[in-house]
């Protein structure tokens, strides 16, 4: 049965030629980094040329690199960090509603501890406005954090005209690039950002490598104490394997990202083309241009997500849903619930994301397995009983 | 998946009476699109054995093998036998259900209430029946 991987925002396989300039450092040079006998400084050589690497990834400075254990790690350290460091100015904070619960969270912590904050809608494309940026702010405000792209829409956010804004006003920006970095151009000057978030295993690295960048000059306060790691920002013995690995895939990602972008967003339209061409009542979510190139986010009238993904599951097709019955707390997806999407049929929602490995014959065969899935939940389904009933009489 | 039993999984993918019943003796719908399950569940009664069963359902994997599985309960059964039909019978009859799954159950349970309560109505007979309000839609807050 052929497989057809479709989820690759939840994680990505690592590319061979990372896991080959990883291998060397698990039991070969295993050194840890901190120490100062040979086998320590070789550990210490890789971490520091993967840290370049990366750097150069988003035309950042090695020293502005803090490399953490995950995208949701860097965006906790972003968050609390410049908050906490920034404090004596003001304590208001602008997050945007679609943020990834790793900066919703903490920002609920943080207003418990003293801080606002101030959640921004967005349009129903997803895009938040610059001017709700400036209007939010007031002289309380230190700290914006608006993501690059959303991880479940795909929406590609103004950063750059809000960043303009945030400079102006002297407050400081954070972007979440964990969906983008690796995926389109992300360039931390022309985004004007004073930190960023990214992660390796959305972009062919390891999962447990991630990294934040801060602007020099910016504060921060380490949220992981008791090690002079990281230069004294984040504690913990680093994972060089990982670390090694993370550099390789920003090495790659640098050589590759334009092609990348172009190769899967036409296979991503083709994917989108084929699937209007055979399912009635469907939607797709999301900013039509402004959107990352591998992603597909359709809602399905009159069935659940949960069911679909089961059914393709079967058929060897992996992908995501946003359905209630598919998260944990039962609540259907937050960002769909912003954009405005009818609760019903954000629960028949699916989250298709390519890859570099996927191929025209991949997408051909999920454009022929997911229609009959659809149909066969519809015939199935009370509330497309409904809707035929209701459309007959109408015709009446 | 790993988080249903096989059983659940064959009564998703081949679910057992599928369909709508017309002129039904009792038709009950219960749950709501907003949070994620629909149950629509017919029943045809003669000398008050319920000879057939019939279901709609939108829904996950559970509420789709739970739909199914109360239509094999009920055929056969006694209006009596089958408002003792309890949200647990269907689960243990499916091999169990994971934790977070189990309000599936409750609703196919609430479904054939809902249906037996349409019966006695059409039958203009005072119906036994308690269907409690909002019942079987807690979700788990985070």
């Amino acid at each position: 049965m052929r497989k057809v991987y479709l989820d690759h925002a939840a994680t990505t396989p690592v590319h061979p030629k990372v896991l080959e300039a990883m291998m060397p450092y698990f039991s070969g040079k295993f050194g840890n980094p901190s120490n100062l006998h040979d086998i320590g400084r070789e550990a210490k050589n890789a971490v520091e040329e993967a840290r370049a690497k990366t750097a150069l990834l988003i035309g950042a400075k090695p020293e502005e690199i803090f490399f953490t254990s995950s995208g949701a790690e860097s965006n906790n350290f972003a968050l609390k960090g410049l908050a906490q460091a920034n404090s004596q100015k003001g304590k208001h904070i602008i997050l945007s509603q679609i943020e990834h619960f790793s900066l919703l969270h903490p920002a609920k912590t943080l207003e418990k501890s003293g801080f606002t904050v101030t959640y921004l809608p967005t349009d129903k494309t997803g895009l938040v406005s610059p001017d709700d940026v400036a209007k939010a702010i007031t002289k309380e405000t230190i700290l914006v954090s608006i993501m690059h792209a959303n991880n479940e829409i795909g929406t590609i956010e103004p950063i750059e005209e809000i960043s303009r804004i945030t400079k102006e006003k002297g407050v400081l920006f954070h972007t979440d690039a964990v969906a983008t970095t690796g995926w389109v151009p992300v360039n931390v000057d022309s985004l004007g950002v004073d930190a960023l978030s990214l992660s390796g295993h959305q972009f062919y690295g390891p999962k447990g490598a991630a990294a934040l960048y801060v602007r020099k000059g910016v504060r921060i306060k380490p949220q992981i104490e008791g090690g002079i790691q990281e230069d004294g920002r984040r504690a913990g013995t680093e994972n060089v394997p990982a670390l090694v690995g993370l550099g390789k895939a920003a090495e790659l990602a640098s050589a590759e990202v334009q092609n990348r972008m172009h190769a899967t967003s036409q296979l991503r339209d083709k994917l989108q083309k084929g699937l209007q061409d055979h399912i009635e009542d469907m939607v797709i979510n999301g900013h039509p241009e402004r959107r990352l190139p591998h992603n597909l986010n359709v809602s399905f009238w009159y069935v659940e997500g949960e069911s679909m993904l089961l059914f393709l599951n079967m058929e060897g097709i992996s992908v995501s849903s946003g359905s209630a019955c598919t998260s944990r707390s039962l609540k259907s997806s937050h960002v769909l619930t912003c954009i405005g999407t009818d609760a019903a049929v954000a629960n028949g929602t699916l989250l298709l994301t390519l890859g570099t490995g996927t191929g025209a014959e991949d997408v051909d065969y999920v454009i022929e397995k997911l229609p009959p899935i659809v149909q066969r939940l519809r015939e199935m389904s009370p509330l497309y009983e409904d809707m035929v009933k209701k459309k007959r009489s109408a015709t009446r | 998946m790993e988080q249903y039993s096989s059983k659940v999984m064959d009564h998703f993918a081949h679910p057992h009476n599928v369909g709508e019943i017309e002129n039904a003796d009792g038709v009950g719908t219960v749950g709501n699109p907003v949070c994620g399950d629909v149950m629509r569940l017919y029943i045809r009664v003669e000398n008050n054995i319920i000879n057939d069963a019939k279901f709609k359902t939108f829904g996950c994997g559970a509420a789709i093998a739970t739909s199914s599985m109360v239509t094999d309960l009920v055929k056969g059964k006694s209006i009596d036998e089958a408002l003792k039909i309890s949200n647990a019978a269907v689960a243990e009859a499916l091999g169990g259900l994971p934790k977070v799954k189990m309000h599936c159950s409750v609703l196919a349970e609430e479904a054939l209430k809902s249906a037996l309560d349409d019966y006695y109505k059409k039958q203009g007979k005072p119906s036994p029946v308690q269907i409690p309000a909002e019942a079987g839609h807690e979700h788990e807050m985070e």
